[in-house]
């Protein structure tokens, strides 16, 4: 902050920058919503996790495979993979400041999460209904 | 900017140790950042020692008693001396306050006083800060009533329950301790409102007399202007006004939320 009075921009001018962004909302809307939809999920979660443990390969596959869990992982998988690139791109913003790593860590987040997020819905349709499509 | 360690420019080292008040009864220690823009050197804790039997209450008396006895070269700012023109405040003892509504034996600690400038902020000279950036915030929020209906002939009309829903907001008297005790202000500071414009820019949209609300929301609508806020609470605690504008930026987003919903 203490170098941009070096130049003849006026305070307010440096304040006012580009302008708003008109969007924001949209984010915290859905950052909230996904908070939500991660806290009903993860009981179910809980509970098919405790269900699976311990058993075999194949009554396992059957516990996760059963339309009701494949469907509740499912929905878990996608809201933790939005809320955590919501998230995450939060702390990026808050933490770094040069402007193109900034941009580069943005995108980054994003495949990242999109992938991790699609090879667990890809894990769980395979798991449920892949004997029916391979 | 997110910076963990302190530029070389601004690491402070140990200053001058001023000589303690001579037959003085009750001394209560004080540990003062200096700066000098004009000598080129970093900044120095100094160390003071006061004579409570000679001096108010007050942190603020205290500085005041150090300038007329001991070092006139002290430079801070204050002028009421009462907590309404948001002057004096500064970073004691870890909590950003004003230095003439915290006493001495509220805040001292093991016998010791810190003072430092606001956080964060460029300093002017010792307790200082150059709040230049701060101010053209509260002035880009446009803090006065905006209206498209042609002006009344009298004044515009409230009425006391719309009146009432401004207290806690209209008190704030702009001395940033708010903004500069604010992590998310301290990274983002040129681009987040901060709390104390957002206290303001919440108290005139719900101004009942007010007709920009539309206006005023749009241009909040920012993930850096609003959205900084992670509501760490830091500013609601260090009010010296005991206002909330944690919870005024709450209703902002809640305000942006039911327009969109």
């Amino acid at each position: 902050m203490a170098t941009q009075n070096r130049s003849f921009r006026t305070p307010r001018a440096n304040v006012t920058g580009l302008g708003a962004a008109h969007h924001g909302t949209e984010h915290f809307w859905r950052q909230r919503l996904t908070a939500l939809a991660n806290l009903l999920l993860i009981v179910p979660f809980l509970w098919i996790l405790a269900a699976a443990y311990g058993r075999d390969y194949a009554s396992a596959v059957a516990i996760v495979s059963h339309p009701f869990s494949a469907v509740v992982l499912l929905l878990l998988v996608v809201s933790v993979a939005i809320h955590m690139r919501i998230g995450m791109t939060v702390v990026i913003e808050d933490y770094l400041p040069n402007k193109a790593q900034r941009v580069v860590a943005v995108i980054a987040n994003t495949f990242f999460c999109a992938a991790v997020g699609l090879v667990g819905v890809f894990a769980i349709v395979k798991l449920s209904v892949g004997r029916l499509l391979l | 900017m997110a910076e963990f360690s302190l530029p070389k420019n601004s690491r402070i080292s140990e200053g001058k140790t001023w000589p303690k008040p001579a037959s003085a009864a009750r001394i209560t220690t004080f540990r003062i950042y200096r700066w000098n823009p004009d000598d080129g050197k970093n900044p120095v804790i100094d160390t003071y020692y006061v004579d409570r039997d000679d001096c108010g209450p007050m942190v603020l008396d205290a500085l005041l008693w150090i300038k007329n006895n001991v070092d006139p070269t002290l430079t801070l700012r204050r002028s009421c001396r009462e907590g309404i023109c948001g002057s004096c405040s500064m970073n004691i003892n870890g909590a950003n306050t004003l230095a003439c509504t915290i006493g001495i034996d509220e805040c001292v600690d093991k016998g010791v006083v810190r003072i430092y400038p606001l956080p964060h902020m460029p300093v002017v000279k010792d307790l200082v800060p150059d709040l230049t950036t701060f101010y053209a915030q509260h002035a880009a929020i446009e803090p006065y009533l905006k209206t498209v209906t042609p002006a009344p002939e009298k004044e515009w009309r409230q009425s006391p329950e719309d009146r009432q829903k401004l207290d806690g907001l209209y008190e704030c008297i702009l001395c940033a301790c708010c903004s500069t005790s604010c992590p998310s202000y301290w990274w983002n500071g040129s681009r987040y409102m901060g709390p104390a414009a957002l206290l303001q820019a919440y108290r005139w949209l719900i101004d009942s007399r007010d007709e920009d609300t539309g206006a005023r929301l749009d241009k909040l609508e920012d993930p850096f202007r609003l959205y900084r806020c992670h509501t760490i609470m830091n500013c609601a605690n260090v009010c010296p006004k005991h206002l909330n504008p944690a919870k005024a930026i709450a209703e902002i987003k809640k305000m942006m939320v039911v327009r969109q919903v």
